[in-house]
């Protein structure tokens, strides 16, 4: 599984990020998290809201920052 | 109901005097507190919803390809239950130019977006009324229309970084909420919210009840009060910089109002703080050249100038 975080820096994204490896650890997920803040990158996903979450190349979120607990469901 | 609450918290449980000054105050604050902390959670909640339908891609959608008037009127409308994160400033443009928006219509979104804020609006409402509201509403709205009908006539679109045009997006598809993911989307908006407002809210009050209860003491009066005319634009000059967000500049509105400064160079100032900001500008950099930047500054200095004068034109 391949998470990416989608971010330019502003607290939210880093909350978002933190939120995505804690809910990984708790699910034992065994998934390669990274975070993008290149712009064109980002874009490219037709993504319009910030923080955002890309698992395995499909946007599964964008614009909100849910907590752990939702991440979990999302990511089972 | 809330006012027996209230005398009871003031009289009973605090044991103020009943008729006196302080005894009025508190009775006045806790009052007031909770009936703008209630109406605060509505109005966040049913915005709240409202954007589990007014979504940015939804926007992006409906904007494309439309020009003219309607479009930027469009633009600011939707504008206003769309909160504006910095960071998704960048995406947002991206996703608009992608789309065909026109970029005067893009520009009357994002001008109104962080300008026109429901969180202000109501704060503004429970300090000055209703009035004072719906001028803060009407205004912004004015203000985003015209500057992005002004951006949109002068042929900038060769100022938007190049790469924005290259990018060929994925349109991503969008699952539509069940109501009860919206209800709990607006109930979680209106925890937090509320919440983290609370203290602006607070402050905002106290001060409301400065300002009824107390003399104002005239101390801005003599150089940012109706007087002069150079206030306003120094005012807007000086916001442009700052940044806050809207609900903490509510209370500072009222205390430099108390102190004496006219109402549109006050109401102009708090626009140019939470309608535009140095971090923003940073961040639009990414995407807009140097030129156009600087027209988009500027034409917003103008409108907030405008919008100040006219309001003590108007208000004095």
């Amino acid at each position: 599984m391949r998470i990416e975080v989608l971010g330019t820096g502003c607290p939210g994204c880093k909350k978002l990020e933190e939120n995505v490896r804690a809910a990984a650890r708790e699910l034992g997920l065994d998934a390669e998290i990274s975070k993008t803040t290149d712009l064109g990158r980002i874009a490219g996903y037709g993504v319009m809201g910030l923080p955002a979450l890309v698992v395995d190349g499909n946007v599964i979120l964008s614009g909100r920052i849910p907590p752990v607990s939702e991440l979990k469901a999302l990511l089972r | 109901m809330l006012q027996e609450f209230a005398d009871w918290a003031t009289y009973a449980v605090l044991g103020l005097a009943e008729g006196s000054q302080l005894g009025a105050a508190v009775n006045f604050f806790v009052y007031d507190s909770i009936k703008v902390a209630l109406l605060l959670a509505a109005i966040v909640f049913l915005v709240g919803v409202v954007r589990t339908f007014v979504t940015p891609e939804k926007v992006k959608r409906w904007l494309g390809g439309k020009s003219g008037g309607a479009g930027n009127l469009l633009a600011a409308l939707l504008g206003v239950p769309t909160p504006f994160c910095s960071c998704s400033a960048c995406p947002l443009f991206i996703g608009f130019v992608e789309a065909g928006v026109p970029l005067g219509v893009t520009f009357s979104f994002l001008i109104a977006s962080p300008l026109i804020n429901e969180v202000a609006a109501t704060m503004l409402f429970a300090m000055f009324g209703w009035q004072i509201a719906a001028l803060y509403v009407g205004s912004g709205l004015v203000v985003a229309v015209i500057a992005g009908l002004a951006i949109g006539r002068m042929g900038l679109e060769g100022e938007v970084e190049d790469f924005v045009y290259k990018i060929k997006a994925k349109s991503v598809a969008e699952a539509e909420m069940t109501w009860k993911q919206r209800i709990g989307f607006g109930m979680s908006e209106s925890r937090e919210i509320t919440w983290r407002v609370l203290p602006y809210l607070l402050a905002g009050i106290a001060v409301g009840g400065f300002i009824h209860g107390y003399a104002p003491t005239d101390f801005l009066a003599s150089f940012a009060g109706k007087g002069n005319p150079f206030a306003v634009p120094v005012a807007v000059l000086l916001g442009i910089p700052l940044y806050s967000n809207a609900a903490g500049m509510v209370p500072i509105a009222g205390v430099l109002i108390s102190k004496g400064m006219a109402t549109g160079t006050a109401l102009a100032f708090m626009m140019a703080v939470i309608g535009l900001s140095l971090p923003e500008m940073i961040i639009l950099r990414k995407v807009l050249k140097p030129k156009l930047l600087a027209v988009f500054a500027a034409v917003l200095f103008f409108s907030f100038a405008a919008t100040g004068y006219l309001f003590n034109a108007v208000l004095g």
